[in-house]
């Protein structure tokens, strides 16, 4: 119970941080954000864009884990993980294009312009969307189960493909790019301390809050399945 | 050889009841005039019409290549072909029928495509055919490989390309661009990367396919 | 005469959380005629797909041996004959193309004069270049015979054989039955007392219900 209120009060925070605290030119209070070439007043975006997209790769990663695990023992508690990890993967995926596109829409003009990170985003919401189509396709469960461990290994494949290859041969407009000469805000340290400790803080406190509903995720589809089977026995 | 062998037991049976055939054949000549008719009379740059060359062999990819499997699956005979050939054996006989397929597919498109699009002219013949053979045999890979997952599943039709595309996605992306490249006449040893890319792709699917085939295949 | 043998440890089979049977072992060291029976739904025809290497066991293991030595599951299927009401043959074909087809994809070489016997011996000799897609389902029952033993086979796993047949097929079956129990392992799974009489013991699925 401590937990829950500490990451309640830890995320209210970070959310109150991160919108309210002013961006100036030269931060000379705790509560001051610096002004970074590039981002200038959108940057406090960073602070929900990045963790949720960090988070959905994280999802997905775990998914594909427990899928492995799964054809591996064949215990379908491993395929109620995989599962919830998804939810929540295609959850955040949501998240993050949208935060993306409202970021994009100030910063470069348009909600999409098929820069190669938003390009990834958006094939890892194709690959949830395919996935979840095909575990609704199938009946048996163990069927179900083995199919969707085995695209979901096909599919993860493809990741490296996307993340490392494609924006090195496509110019991009997001930060850290083949052709931005600024590398990053986050790589260059150009936050200054009290930016870096909202957005640790941010991370930390989004990572908290996924592990804490996948468990509980998958949980509840492992006692759901265990009713269900009693109703159908008695 | 014995996936040769399935492969042409397949060839046969394709032969006598030109199911595939047929519809694919009907499907490539709507696809084209369907963008034939979208475009009317509008000049279009060479760059977009080497998109709209893989947007028309993707969909035809996903009109003809589930039968490979998902015809064993429907009539039951999946079984006899466990009880005759190792998993192994059976994906490269179904691959092989599907390469054959693939390619023989795309030089239909590509002749009709050159015949009908003005603007498609290719400068470096050699970097498009390099792209055209390795970036068939990726597409003939993932494909099969994904006809074997919706065989075992239901909706097999709407579900072979919302599986596939985002599979194919990267390697229809970098063939994009080398096609493009090829119709800029740019050399290859400037796509070298790209080339790669394709190459890589086909490698690591290829494996990826062996490997996983025998959990969806064995029940 | 080879040596063969088909040995089940503890054999457990679910399909999702549905536990179908538990605890099945039993050894087959030598040539002979065993029975499978039980109510319809008692996993019969799991029971028998397993031990034929086309389902995997949830727990447990299936060990075919051959002169001693293990066969792998890549090869095992050569070793296998298979009949059972669901099994399909390509009705596109005639009976001998369905059949040239399955040893080359074997790998096996055409025995042109062992085929001829057995289409004879099922009274399909002369209908073998009609296509499949024209034959009874008795017929086709008969055809599935000739494609499990064509190959002669070390294991031969029958699942409801007498399904489809008529007296005359149903006699033809039971003296295969016999004779090929003579010589390898054969496995039969059925509910009828006229089929299970011929085995020297029988494996009755109620005992490991759950």
């Amino acid at each position: 119970m401590i937990w829950k209120i500490f990451l309640f009060l830890l995320l209210c925070f970070v959310s109150i941080a991160g919108i309210a605290f002013p961006i100036v030119q030269s931060p000379t209070k705790w509560y001051e954000f610096p002004f970074i070439l590039g981002l200038e007043q959108n940057a406090k975006i960073i602070f929900f864009h990045v963790p949720t997209s960090w988070l959905t790769v994280i999802a997905f990663l775990m998914s594909t884990i427990f899928s492995i695990q799964y054809l591996r023992k064949k215990n379908l508690d491993d395929d109620a993980k995989s599962y919830a990890a998804a939810q929540l993967g295609i959850i955040f995926c949501i998240l993050a294009t949208v935060t993306g596109s409202v970021w994009s829409k100030f910063a470069w003009g348009s909600f999409w312009s098929w820069d190669p990170r938003q390009t990834s985003i958006f094939a890892l919401l194709l690959i949830y969307g395919a996935w979840f189509a095909l575990r609704s396709a199938i009946e048996s469960e163990d069927k179900r189960a083995t199919l969707s461990a085995v695209y979901s290994i096909i599919a993860f494949l493809t990741v490296p493909f996307f993340i490392f290859i494609m924006p090195r041969i496509m110019t991009g407009l997001h930060p850290g790019s083949a052709d931005d000469t600024n590398a990053g805000p986050i790589v260059d340290f150009k936050m200054n301390f009290s930016m870096q400790l909202i957005f640790f803080l941010s991370m930390i406190g989004f990572t908290i809050l996924y592990f804490w509903m996948w468990n509980l995720g998958y949980k509840s589809i492992i006692l759901k399945e265990k009713i269900n089977r009693q109703l159908t026995r008695g | 050889m014995k996936s040769y062998a399935l492969f042409q037991k397949d060839f046969h049976s394709e032969l006598r009841t030109r199911y595939a055939i047929n519809s694919l054949a009907m499907f490539i000549i709507v696809a084209i005039s369907v963008i034939l008719f979208s475009i009317g009379n509008e000049n279009i740059s060479p760059g977009l019409t080497g998109g709209l060359f893989w947007v028309i062999i993707f969909f035809s990819a996903m009109s003809g290549l589930s039968r490979a499997f998902v015809s064993e699956e429907e009539r039951g005979t999946s079984l006899t072909l466990q009880l005759i050939a190792s998993p192994a054996t059976v994906f490269t006989g179904k691959l092989l029928f599907n390469l054959i397929l693939v390619f023989l597919m795309n030089i239909v498109i590509t002749l009709l495509y050159s015949m009908l699009f003005a603007e498609f002219i290719i400068q470096n013949y050699l970097l498009f055919f390099l792209t055209f053979v390795f970036g068939n045999i990726g597409i003939a890979i993932s494909s099969t490989l994904i006809a074997a997952i919706i065989a075992k599943a239901g909706s097999k039709g709407t579900l072979y390309p919302v599986l596939s595309f985002p599979i194919l996605l990267p390697l229809i992306l970098t063939s994009v661009k080398l096609t493009s490249f090829a119709i800029d006449g740019v050399p290859i040893s400037e796509a070298f990367f790209e080339l790669a890319i394709v190459l890589c792709y086909d490698i690591i699917m290829i494996s990826a396919s062996y490997m996983l085939f025998d959990f969806i295949w064995k029940d | 005469m080879t040596d063969f043998s088909l040995q089940i440890h503890s054999l457990q089979k679910s399909f999702g959380r549905r536990l179908v049977f538990n605890g099945i072992t039993f050894n087959l060291n030598k040539a002979g005629v065993f029975g499978v029976s039980g109510p319809n739904g008692s996993g019969k025809s799991t029971l028998i797909k397993i031990l034929a290497g086309i389902n995997s066991p949830t727990k447990g293991q299936v060990i075919h041996s051959s002169d001693g030595k293990e066969i792998i599951s890549e090869k095992l299927h050569n070793y296998i004959g298979f009949v059972s009401p669901y099994l399909v043959l390509y009705d596109e074909f005639s009976a001998w193309e369905n059949l040239t087809y399955f040893s080359s994809i074997r790998k096996i070489s055409f025995d042109k004069v062992k085929v001829e016997n057995l289409l004879d011996q099922f009274l399909l000799l002369n209908r073998k270049d009609d296509l499949v897609k024209a034959y009874s389902s008795g017929m086709k029952q008969r055809l599935k015979f000739i494609f499990a033993l064509m190959h002669s086979p070390s294991f031969i796993f029958l699942d409801e054989p007498t399904s489809n047949l008529d007296d005359e097929g149903k006699q033809t079956v039971y003296n295969l039955i016999k004779s090929e129990g003579e010589k390898v392992i054969v496995v039969v799974a059925s509910n009828e007392k006229s089929d299970l009489i011929h085995c020297d013991e029988v494996l009755d699925l109620n005992n490991y219900k759950v």
